[in-house]
């Protein structure tokens, strides 16, 4: 297969982008964050207020940068979901194989609703980043 | 950055002779490939298997195995990708870099979910099972300090390693591939192996004390 490069020139023209990679980061830096502190006071039981704040801390960076990504114009939404969906299928099968390995160790109760709406706003956020990551060099035509 | 130079420099070229926009590099050859091997997929299917059997049955030797493999899979291509190939693809040829990439990385897509995924969940489980994970553990401290290694090691591999992956996949997979966007995101996948390899080594030093208590 025979690719010929488009002009070096090119990539000045990239639309400017919000922060997505930045902020999905810190949403996942904040969510596992709050699973060590869930996770280094086993078997005790521990105030769950910390771990709640990083995971709703969490959740609102998430709802931001769906939001700011939402108002992009000229994305590349069809590469978005294109990609998207399928990272999305391999992270749900990894997180579901996380969670699983919790309720196999009969953890429940509050420590198990943090952790598993945790591993949803893994599940969710990384797959948006690898899509906006390959859509950002996407032309709007493949919107 | 060959490929970008080599473009830059022949853009360089043309405009000291006349004042027209710059043409195409010249074609470069690029082999072939799927961004994830289909191939491959049967194989993660039976170890994610082999994950929730081990779980299942909880017993010392098949957690063990698990875990051990997956970490020393993890941990040595980590420090493979960033302290040996790393520096190697960074000094190749734009054909060769293009021709190893898409060889390599398309196989990564795999390999490194997987053996993540195993690393952790037949750790995670090891650990209730031998009770290291429970916080009178007498070195609960160093069991913390592993959650916090794999914590940044998963936000870096997560937030950049694995999303650049997919990009320079699908930019070569382009008619018309962008040089430069390759090189940056090609520099963000090799700077990232070099962290997480160089966190690695931190996790050597963890699990071998604990090992060895």
């Amino acid at each position: 297969m025979n690719a010929s490069p488009t002009p070096a020139g090119d990539a000045a023209a990239e639309p400017h982008l919000p922060p997505v990679t930045q902020l999905a980061m810190t949403s996942l830096a904040l969510i596992v964050a709050g699973g060590i502190y869930l996770a280094s006071h086993i078997p005790n039981s521990v105030p769950l207020t910390p771990a709640i704040v990083l995971l709703c801390a969490s959740v609102a960076l998430l709802a931001i940068n769906l939001a700011l990504l939402a108002r992009v114009p000229d994305f590349a939404w069809r590469r978005f979901f294109e990609v998207a969906k399928w990272a999305l299928l391999a992270y749900a099968i990894i997180a579901g194989m996380i969670l699983y390995a919790f309720l196999r160790d009969s953890l429940s109760g509050g420590p198990l609703v943090v952790l598993t709406l945790s591993l949803v706003v893994f599940a969710v956020h990384v797959p948006l980043l690898i899509g906006f990551t390959v859509a950002r060099y996407d032309t709007p035509a493949n919107t | 950055m060959q490929v970008a130079k080599m473009a830059a420099g022949t853009a360089t070229a043309d405009m000291a002779t006349a004042p027209v926009a710059p043409p195409a590099p010249p074609a470069f050859e690029r082999p072939d490939f799927q961004i994830v091997p289909r191939a491959g997929l049967p194989i993660v299917a039976v170890v994610l298997v082999l994950l929730v059997v081990g779980i299942a049955v909880n017993e010392l030797w098949p957690l063990v195995f698990l875990h051990v493999v997956g970490g020393a899979a993890w941990t040595i291509i980590d420090l493979f990708l960033g302290f040996v190939l790393g520096p190697v693809i960074g000094r190749m040829s734009p054909p060769a870099k293009v021709e190893l990439t898409t060889r390599l990385m398309p196989k990564m897509v795999l390999i490194m979910p997987t053996v993540v995924t195993v690393t952790l969940a037949a750790g995670w489980q090891l650990g209730t099972f031998l009770g290291t994970v429970q916080s009178s553990y007498s070195l609960h401290g160093w069991i913390v300090a592993s959650y916090i290694v794999v914590g940044v090691m998963a936000v870096i591999a997560l937030g950049l390693l694995e999303p650049a992956n997919i990009a320079v996949l699908t930019e070569l997979k382009k008619e018309r591939p962008n040089p430069q966007r390759i090189e940056k995101l090609m520099k963000r996948f090799i700077y990232c192996a070099g962290i997480t390899g160089a966190m690695q080594v931190a996790t050597l030093v963890i699990m071998t004390k604990l090992a060895s208590a």
